[in-house]
């Protein structure tokens, strides 16, 4: 779980059931296991109101288990961007009382949450919970480029190629922390790239 | 103090019977300049000067935010009640001078809403005349629910609909037209936020409602000023100033503080903003708490009051003021 630095930077809870008439999941890779706790708590009937979108990653797990959760539907995506279209028509369609739940790496959460603010829904009133790994999505502040992935301190930007020191100043509007040059001053000083975000 | 209250001289510039029981009253500036601009949903709290008695009383703004050359409030005549709107109702008339405060919002519009459902009883529609003239001006999204008790008690019900067509609907109690309550909660877009005015039962029965069906707090918006209730004479001894004092039948407890020269701050004396929240040192007796600021938790516990709304009844009571 992460430590509150500033402001900005997004703290997780843990998923429980809400009132509600339909609840949305979205989770990827070991997010599944907070949806499989949660369900623990859950009153008896709870996932026949619920639809799950899944993303399981290079390791394929966890599939089987959220199957035995018995939703009213349980849908398998290889990536965030590929389920994005069909989230976007979910909650365009979708009524007051509906509730959303999303688990797994911050860069699924965030990314997730940002559709769901475009389509009005208030951030405090999202379900999330952090697992799996600490992998950020970053934002240049210089080039605007977007970097998956971030697990290093400082970061290469994938578009400019400066070296960012990864911030916890995070956009919810763009779900991504930002990512300011490290050297702007010396660009010859190259400070070690550790592993910061595993 | 009042915080934030800064005042206004205004001059009473119409006053115009509406039904059996409202009345309008219309506020310009005494320097004849523009009053402050406010959005839909704020409130002042008018000071009614009566012999040596001051009453100071909690009105939603109901005009056009858009148009800040005056200010209206309608009150609804209470028989029964500590004679504040019975003394605007008989003593206000035009040219009058009054002092007002400065305009207060407790019960805004969230901008970022995808549509406005607006909930309404009786008198509590004051603050949707200025809400969805706000938002029509603005392309709004909304839609009002509007429950009175008979045609002619429903207040301002035809501008309304002369304004806004069918996005208004309107319920008749004689009539025995209902909200159907869950079905319209159940059937609003993703987005939608949700406004409620009127009697403490129907915000209670709609916040109670919309929680169940699955609506984030967050999206459920209520306001109910409070009334100081009348009831039985009690002693406070008032900690900080040293004090110790008596609150009449017919005076709140924050009325009484600021007769013996304690200043306890406020916004809105309906129970609603918070400011006047007090703690209590100690008590050997029963509160009667009348606000919605306090948590039941902090009802229960007995250590805080609201002092605009709430009584106490027993042997003594303490506060840190």
């Amino acid at each position: 779980m992460a430590a509150k630095t500033i402001i900005s930077r997004p703290i997780y809870g843990t998923l429980s059931p809400q009132p509600g008439k339909h609840h949305l999941f979205i989770a990827d890779a070991e997010g599944a296991l907070a949806i499989i706790d949660m369900a623990g708590k859950a009153p008896p009937g709870f996932f026949e109101g619920a639809e799950i979108v899944f993303i399981p990653g290079p390791e394929g797990k966890h599939i089987a288990a959220l199957e035995a959760l018995k939703p009213a539907q349980l849908h398998i995506a290889p990536s965030f961007a590929s389920l994005l279209p069909r989230l976007r028509q979910t909650l365009t369609n979708a009524h007051m009382g509906l509730r959303l739940y999303l688990a797994g790496t911050e860069g699924l959460i965030g990314q997730a949450m940002q559709v769901a603010l475009e389509a009005g829904m208030d951030h405090t009133s999202m379900q999330t919970e952090h697992r799996g790994s600490l992998a950020r999505r970053m934002q240049c502040v210089h080039c605007k480029g977007i970097t998956e992935n971030v697990t290093t301190q400082p970061a290469l930007c994938a578009h400019c190629g400066l070296l960012l020191l990864v911030r916890d100043h995070y956009s919810r509007r763009l779900a991504a922390f930002q990512g300011v040059c490290i050297n702007a001053e010396d660009r010859t000083e190259n400070p070690p790239m550790e592993e910061a975000f595993p | 103090m009042s915080t934030g209250t800064t005042k206004l001289d205004v001059v009473v510039s119409d006053v115009v019977p509406i039904n059996d029981l409202v009345t309008r009253f219309h506020f310009r500036r005494r320097d004849g300049e523009l009053l402050p601009t406010f959005s839909g949903g704020a409130h002042v709290v008018v000071e009614m000067r009566d012999g040596d008695r001051t009453r100071l009383n909690p009105y939603s703004l109901m005009g056009s935010p858009l148009d800040t050359r005056e200010y209206t409030i309608s009150v609804r005549r209470d028989d029964v009640g500590r004679g504040g709107s019975l003394f605007m109702h008989r003593q206000v008339k035009p040219g009058l001078e009054m002092v007002i405060s400065y305009p207060v919002n407790l019960f805004s519009l969230d901008l970022r809403a995808k549509k406005h459902l607006m909930l309404a009883g009786g008198i509590g529609i004051t603050p949707f005349m200025a809400q969805t003239s706000q938002l029509a001006g603005a392309g709004g999204n909304f839609e009002l629910h509007y429950t009175c008790r008979t045609a002619s008690l429903g207040t301002y019900a035809d501008v309304l609909q002369q304004r806004y067509g069918n996005r208004v609907r309107l319920y008749h109690d004689d009539r025995e037209e209902r909200i159907d309550l869950d079905r319209l909660l159940s059937s609003q877009p993703l987005g939608t936020h949700l406004y409620v005015c009127g009697p403490a039962g129907m915000i209670n029965w709609v916040r109670d409602r919309a929680a169940s069906l699955g609506w984030p707090s967050e999206t459920v918006h209520f306001e109910h000023f409070a009334a100081p209730q009348p009831g039985a004479p009690f002693d406070v001894t008032l900690a900080l100033s040293d004090k110790t004092i008596r609150v009449g039948e017919q005076q709140s407890l924050l009325e009484a503080m600021e007769a013996a020269g304690v200043d306890p701050p406020y916004l809105c004396r309906g129970g609603v903003c918070g400011q006047c929240e007090t703690n209590v040192i100690s008590s050997d007796g029963k509160f009667i708490h009348n606000d919605h600021w306090l948590s039941e938790e902090d009802h229960r516990s007995g250590c805080k009051i609201m002092p605009c709304v709430s009584r106490f009844e027993g042997k003594s009571l303490v506060l840190e003021r």
